[in-house]
């Protein structure tokens, strides 16, 4: 099984999922990302890492257009999901938003009950028949998220009253529920305590068997543990971008180096 | 001495009580600032202070106690079988009044002295002397009110005589006692803050005192009232019709429920167009927009309600006859007068836009960024955020909102003196004139009211409930909004 | 890891993103529809906004103009002083009624003048004057007995049916019923107007002058309740300021944190949405009824707006006081200044515009209020005269604006609607004058630390 999956997702990474082409960005005057490159795979977990400020959550952000919401930002540049440029006129971000998942820095369940969290996604988006559709659908995300043996029996009682890390586990199977394709995290685990991240990094690990992930992180260790591939952000240019192995132990660029070494950071 | 002479005298030992201290401190310190424990200044400030404060303050209460003191004596001696038919206590007492206070510009001018005063005799020409003064009586003065009115003149005198020396008293005291401890190492900086201090801690209970002083003017009143009519009727009765002839029918239910109708009216017009301005204005406009739209609103919060009620009682409710009324646009004849439930309540309403607009705006604000980029990165629409995510996050302050509007509204007066109309009733139809608790309370107090019938005295009854419901939505509508603050913070 | 190999199923997944499926368009439309509901929302607000200043502005207007009638009236001595002593006492004995011949033979002379035609007595003529006129008469005769016999030059109000024919509100159909005019006498006055005799201009003694009986709509004027309200501010000014500033500072910055200071804030917070009209009935009951303080009286009011006031002050000046850092504080404490010296020398001015700020807005809200004033009985007094003392200003009876409004918009005559307006006007210059200085002053003094 381990090596099945295993061979499955080397033939998959080298389908590119998402590519971007000249990207840049500005928030008003701010040039925030110079001219990125990248091809990032299909059922792999892909790592931005850098210094802060140095981008990398907004290139995220730029993935499922959660930049279109600040009024000041601009990009440009063509980013492509499955060879479909996503900033062209006719994509509709809502309906790449439901394609293309994310989970934010801090856990933010709605203040709904956790079943109604997980159903929000499927609901807005007419993915289920009826109740019993639904309801198989929560429990499904429930399983794929790792939490359904904690919520399984309240799964009435509000969201906001889980811990830090389940909260965060139910935040990631709320963007499951959607069936998206591209799962982005920004610092998913930046809040969490040191277990909380455990029990999650080991999520993210079993989700790239369906989506490509794309993670945000501000530890090395941890883009090192879960990340196939790892790109380096400097000051809003794609310093470097390789497999995580290379990147960790062989950077090619000195200022990769650096940062690894923690020169700089 | 009239009283803005006692005060100006007390006002003016406290200023030369101010140099003076200040110039023997800096004597007994031989002129060296620097062996003082304090600065000059507050040597001075408490010397002012000693003067003023304590004697200011006696007068104060003097002022609040002697009228009752006064009243109470004198109004003993007027015995109840001497009181005329139709009339009352109260009546008398003014009458009372009325006639010392004739006596005593009498003296005042010179028209008289005091032996001359205590010579009158009620069948002599009372009136015609007191009319020459510019006083005039509405009818003979009867022996026992002349008699009254002499035992009042004589204890006011006595009291406005015993003022003046007890206060100008304490005042010297105050003075010399703050003279003789006014030496170079007294801790006079300390001294004179703790007096501001507890001059602050008095201002800061004037707040309660207003409550206090609300609470109890209206609930003697009330007592008054239940004394003489029942509050079985008042609280439970169906039936509005106060007459003046005695034999009234006073109960609330009818205000109540015109008042009630009435607000509903206008927060079904305030709420949804202030919640959705509301909404727009946070969630969707851009910054130019809401600097353009928000205080233009606001500006409606602004406008005096005497200015709505004007409107509605000049502009809207014609504007609604023309439509329902008989011969109206609408063909429909179901409005026959300008007031009604509806001019009221739509008027009620415009006011009320910006209130619910603005308070809702600060909620839906204090909704967390987090949890729309959730919702957003789930691929909601904006609308689909603000429904199913903002909204119902911001409900419990919302909810606060409205009550508060809703307390707004049911306290409202202007508007539903000019708008709503006198009639107490119950009927759904809102294009009926209807009353309300405020405009009743209104009518009964404006005019020559009589403080001992029970038409009048139903107004303090009417106010003390209205008092009580709207403090009682206000502080629902305070606690459900701190609530709320609290969770996001 | 059966989900592996099962297919995205439901939603979107294999579609291009570059065609919308139908439930996208059908969400978007919705998207549209809730956007649009808030633009209306905002646009029915604005809309209620213009339509009640237009209403103001344009029912307004008008009573800053009034018609007026200029003509000779010779001061006759034989009706006026037969003695010819000029002895003021005699010539006090001639009543208004006295005063009617002489505006009949000022009308007589006036046709005659102008050659205008018409068949209406002189009685009749008369009758388009206010009846202010014989009083204006005999009072200039009286201030001057030496010009009897003179011929002058009067200019006389014309009365409010003439006045709303000039502006429109009357005509010859809407009087086919009205006892105090005639078409005759419409006739007349165009001819009047033809000959420049009657004229529509200024009219100054709207904003200074005294409110007139019921009567004479067109004498009514707003300027001694607006000398009411001035001295109700006054009041207000005097002890809400002082009073709030003083409750503040205790409440920011001295105040333990125990039950007490709780219910005192509790109590502020609640005091601020007591509905007005309360106010009035604590006025009523303990400045009138319990102190015997003279109704009617600009103190009395004074005193309960003071009381309405003081928590919106409170609240506005505590929220000045915390703006301020605790840096100032403790740099002035750290070089020795007590906690009283550090509040008054540094935190206080730093927090006065704030404060200031916070007053004019309190002190705009409470010159519009008017419920509290009718209990106090500030309506349905007709004071004539300015207040010539200060003391006289507190404690003699008069109006104030808000109350004059009202006073007016419950008389008959629809003439004094035209008033009501006006006065708001008026009322509206005054709060937004006030608004305005509040905001320049936030403006301009506005820190941010």
């Amino acid at each position: 099984m381990y090596d099945i999956a295993k061979m499955g997702t080397d033939v998959d990474q080298n389908t590119t999922k998402i590519s971007a082409r000249n990207v840049q960005v500005y928030y008003g005057d701010t040039h925030a990302i110079k001219d990125v490159n990248v091809e990032i795979g299909a059922r792999s977990v892909t790592a931005f890492i850098g210094p802060s400020g140095c981008g990398k959550s907004t290139f995220l952000r730029c993935i499922n257009r959660m930049n279109d919401t600040i009024d000041v930002c601009r990009v440009d540049g063509d980013i492509l999901i499955d060879g479909e440029d996503i900033y062209d006129k006719r994509v509709d971000p809502v309906q790449l938003r439901a394609k293309v998942g994310m989970v934010f820095q801090k856990p933010n369940p709605f203040p709904k009950s956790i079943y109604d969290n997980i159903a929000y996604g499927p609901r807005i988006h007419g993915l289920a028949k009826n109740k019993a559709d639904l309801d198989e659908i929560v429990e499904k995300s429930l399983r794929r998220g790792a939490i359904w043996n904690e919520v399984k029996d309240r799964l009435h009682a509000p969201g906001t009253g889980l811990s830090g890390g389940q909260q965060q586990r139910l935040c990631i199977a709320r963007a499951i529920a959607t069936e998206p394709e591209v799962l982005l995290m920004d610092e998913p685990c930046s809040a969490l305590d040191p277990i909380a991240t455990a029990q999650v990094e080991e999520l993210i690990d079993e989700l790239r068997n369906q989506f490509s992930v794309v993670i945000v992180t501000h530890s090395m260790q941890q883009a090192a543990r879960v990340s196939q591939k790892t790109a380096f952000f400097h000051l809003g240019n794609l310093v470097e971008y390789g497999d995580t192995s290379q990147i960790f132990t062989n950077p090619q660029d000195e200022r990769t180096e650096s940062y690894i070494t923690g020169r700089i950071g | 001495m009239p009283l803005s002479w006692l005060v100006l005298i007390v006002l003016a030992l406290a200023a030369a009580g101010y140099f003076v201290g200040r110039i023997r401190v800096l004597k007994l310190a031989g002129g060296d600032v620097r062996a003082l424990h304090s600065l000059p200044v507050y040597y001075g400030a408490n010397v002012a202070l000693s003067a003023a404060v304590p004697a200011l303050g006696v007068l104060l209460l003097w002022l609040l106690i002697q009228p009752s003191l006064i009243e109470n004596t004198v109004s003993a001696m007027i015995a109840p079988e001497m009181i005329p038919e139709g009339s009352n206590l109260n009546l008398v007492m003014a009458d009372v009044r009325r006639v010392a206070d004739g006596l005593y510009t009498a003296v005042e001018t010179g028209a008289m002295n005091m032996a001359q005063v205590d010579a009158l005799q009620a069948s002599a020409d009372v009136r015609a002397t007191l009319g020459e003064l510019g006083v005039a009586l509405g009818q003979d003065v009867r022996p026992e009110v002349l008699a009254a009115a002499k035992s009042y003149l004589v204890a006011s005198g006595t009291g406005n005589t015993a003022r003046m020396v007890v206060v100008l008293a304490l005042s010297l005291t105050g003075l010399v006692l703050s003279m003789i401890r006014t030496k170079p190492d007294y801790r006079a900086r300390n001294v004179v803050e703790r007096a501001v201090l507890a001059l602050l801690m008095a201002a800061a209970s004037l707040a309660i005192l207003t409550t206090v002083g609300i609470v109890l003017s209206m609930l003697f009143e009330t007592i008054n009232f239940f004394g003489l009519h029942s509050w079985k009727d008042f609280f439970f009765g169906t039936i509005w019709a106060p007459n003046f002839r005695g034999d009234s029918e006073l109960s609330i239910l009818p205000l109540l429920w015109g008042t009630l109708y009435i607000s509903f009216i206008a927060l079904l017009v305030a709420v949804p167009i202030g919640l959705f301005a509301a909404i727009y204005l946070s969630e969707y406009a851009g910054p130019k927009t809401r600097a353009f739209a928000k205080p233009l609103l606001e500006i409606l919060a602004g406008i005096p309600t005497i200015v709505y009620g004007l409107f509605a009682l000049l502009t809207v409710g014609p504007m609604l006859i023309n439509l329902f009324g008989q011969t109206g646009a609408l063909g429909v004849n179901w409005m026959s007068g300008a007031t009604s439930v509806l001019t009221a309540g739509v008027v009620m309403g415009i006011m009320l836009i910006p209130f619910v607009s603005s308070l809702s705006d600060d909620i839906i604000n204090a909704v967390p960024q987090a949890m729309r980029d959730g919702s957003l990165g789930l691929g909601a629409t904006q609308s689909e955020t603000i429904r199913q995510v903002v909204i119902p996050a911001a409900l419990p302050g919302i909810v606060g909102a409205i009550l508060l509007a809703a307390s707004r509204a049911i306290g409202e007066t202007m508007i539903v003196v000019m708008g709503a109309g006198a009639i107490a009733k119950f009927s759904l139809n809102p294009f009926e004139s209807m009353t309300t608790i405020t405009t009743r309370i209104v009518s009964q107090l404006t005019g020559d009211g009589d403080f001992s019938s029970p038409e009048t005295l139903v107004a303090f009854a009417l106010g003390l409930t209205l008092f009580v419901l709207t403090l009682g939505l206000n502080v629902l509508a305070l606690y459900i909004v701190r609530k709320y603050r609290e969770q996001y913070e | 890891m059966t989900d592996v190999s099962q297919p995205n199923s439901a939603g979107t997944p294999q579609s291009s993103l570059h065609r919308l499926d139908a439930r996208t368009k059908r969400r978007n439309a919705a998207e549209s529809r809730f956007k649009f509901y808030g633009i209306v929302a905002i646009l029915i607000g604005l809309l209620m906004l213009v339509t009640l200043l237009y209403t103001i502005l344009s029912k307004g207007t008008g009573a800053f103009s009034q018609t007026f009638v200029t003509m000779q009236v010779e001061l006759l001595e034989s009706k006026l002083d037969k003695s010819g002593t000029r002895d003021l006492e005699k010539i006090k004995k001639v009543t208004t009624f006295g005063y009617a011949p002489l505006i009949k033979g000022a009308f007589e002379k006036s046709v005659l003048e102008h050659g205008i035609d018409t068949d209406l007595k002189t009685k009749d003529m008369a009758k388009i004057l206010s009846k202010s006129a014989a009083s204006q008469l005999r009072g200039y005769v009286i201030a001057n007995p030496d010009k009897i016999g003179e011929t002058i030059e009067f200019r006389f109000l014309a009365n409010s049916r003439v006045d709303g024919y000039l502006k429109g509100r009357v005509s010859r159909e809407s009087i086919a019923n009205d006892k105090n005019i005639t078409a005759a006498q419409l006739d007349f006055v165009d001819q009047l107007i033809a000959a420049g005799v009657l004229e529509k201009t200024f009219n100054i003694d709207f904003i200074i002058g005294a409110d007139a009986s019921d009567q004479r709509p067109e004498a009514a004027g707003i300027g001694v309740a607006m000398v009411g309200s001035l001295f109700m501010m006054l009041v207000v000014l005097a002890l809400a300021l002082p009073i709030g500033v003083a409750a503040s500072i205790y409440l920011e910055e001295f105040a333990p944190k125990n039950w007490i200071t709780d219910i005192i804030e509790v109590n502020i917070s609640n005091l601020a949405a007591v509905p007005s009209i309360v106010f009035g009935i604590l006025g009523l009951a303990v400045f009138i009824n319990y102190m015997h303080l003279p109704q009617s009286a600009p103190l009395v009011g004074g005193l309960v707006l003071t009381l309405m006031t003081l928590p919106t002050i409170i609240i506005s000046t505590r929220a000045a006081l915390k703006a301020v850092p605790p840096s100032i504080r403790d740099a002035a404490l750290g070089v020795g200044a007590s906690k009283m010296q550090a509040v008054f020398h540094h935190v206080l001015p730093l927090a006065a515009p704030g404060i200031l700020t916070g007053t004019i807005i309190g002190l705009a809200q409470a010159l519009g209020e008017t419920a509290p004033l009718l209990l106090i009985g500030m309506i349905g007094f007709i004071a004539s005269n300015m207040p010539e003392t200060i003391g006289e200003g507190l404690l003699s009876p008069n109006s104030a604006m808000p109350a004059q409004i009202y006073e007016w918009a419950k008389r008959a005559d629809p003439a004094f609607y035209e008033r009501a307006w006006g006065g708001i006007i008026i009322l509206l210059i005054f709060l937004i004058s006030m608004n305005t200085l509040a905001v320049i002053l936030r403006r301009r003094f506005e820190r941010r630390w």
